[in-house]
């Protein structure tokens, strides 16, 4: 059966679900085709690709230096 | 050097991403044969972090007796007990804070009072939850209500309802992200660069980012710290990420970091 065409709209609309797993094999199937053949959504599905692994790389964010040693001691009961 | 830097448990990428040429996520290695040479000690160490947070996989029963034995060593007076039990969510539980508060200052004033709060009723944590999305839920809740003692927040936050907009979404423009940017964050620039952008997003959106995109926690741990449902968690998130992208696509390629226009790299 020939895969059901998806809009541009459609798929903005569920790419961040895409990136997470968090749709159904029939849907990821249709993006999937669209894909092939849309350089726009795929733009938009390389930035957000991008941003989800930037966010979670670990040198995006630092905790202030010190900031353990000054909790120990607040959990010690030090002022 | 802490005993976890050591190896790297993350058991699966992230879903929908690519993998570099090279690693391989699958199964337990140690650091020195697992990181590939051009992935800095620091990302590696933080996958493992994030790999405590991630309810999808199954959860280490070694970890929770210990945090069990833990818990129980503090309940029975042992108060440096406690200091070994949060030490795997320090981060998190700042970078929890940071999410609402923006400022490190607030942030880690805010860290420090909810450790307390939480080391003070350790006797009633049920275990329910995982002891992290405890602490979590802790640090979010004593954040908001410093937000609501700082009279300067009452605008911002009445701004907040407005600028939650979950309606359809348009991309600005389809600037072409060559798929290079994690050696992009070597550079203290692009670092400022994404987290004024991550500061800029209104706090409905920038919370569940961080918790889902920085801390790499689950939607069910996400929606039991924020208190919102599923839809509105993966609602915001999408956004938020979206959001992210009209504002640094094109600054990954260039402008924002070499005062350069944007320049599209497909002919399209």
């Amino acid at each position: 059966m020939a895969t059901i065409e998806i809009s541009c709209f459609e798929v903005w609309r569920e790419i961040s679900n895409y990136l997470d797993e968090e749709i159904s094999p029939e849907m990821r199937e249709r993006m999937e085709a669209h894909f092939k053949t849309c350089a726009h959504c795929n733009a938009v599905l390389d930035g957000t690709r991008n941003v989800v692994g930037l966010v979670g790389d670990g040198r995006l964010f630092q905790m202030p230096e010190g900031f353990n040693k000054r909790l120990y001691k607040k959990i010690q009961g030090d002022p | 050097m802490h005993c976890w830097a050591l190896i790297e448990l993350e058991r699966v990428p992230r879903p929908g991403f690519r993998l570099r040429e090279g690693a391989a996520y699958s199964q337990p290695r140690p650091l020195l044969s697992l990181r590939p040479s051009n992935v800095p000690i620091a990302r590696v160490a933080n996958r493992f972090l994030r790999s405590f947070m991630n309810t999808d996989m199954p959860a280490n029963p070694q970890l929770r007796t210990n945090e069990a034995e833990l818990i129980k060593s503090v309940c029975d007076g042992k108060r440096e007990a406690f200091y070994e039990l949060l030490q795997p969510y320090e981060r998190m539980v700042y970078a929890t804070a940071m999410s609402v508060v923006k400022n490190p200052a607030d942030a880690e004033e805010v860290a420090q009072e909810a450790v307390l709060k939480a080391f003070a009723n350790l006797a009633n944590f049920r275990a329910e939850s995982k002891f992290s999305t405890w602490m979590l839920q802790i640090t979010y809740n004593e954040a908001k209500m410093k937000l609501r003692k700082a009279r300067s927040h009452l605008y911002e936050s009445l701004d907040d309802q407005q600028q939650t907009d979950e309606g359809d979404y348009y991309p600005k423009d389809f600037a072409d992200w060559r798929p290079i940017p994690c050696e992009l964050l070597e550079e203290s620039e692009t670092r400022q660069a994404i987290q004024n952008a991550i500061a800029s997003l209104s706090p409905c959106y920038r919370e569940v980012l961080i918790l889902r995109d920085l801390q790499n926690l689950s939607i069910k741990e996400t929606m039991t710290i924020l208190g919102l449902s599923k839809a509105t968690v993966k609602t915001r998130l999408h956004r938020a990420r979206l959001l992210l992208r009209d504002s640094l696509a094109p600054g990954i390629d260039g402008s924002w970091i070499k005062g350069q226009d944007y320049r599209k790299v497909r002919s399209w």
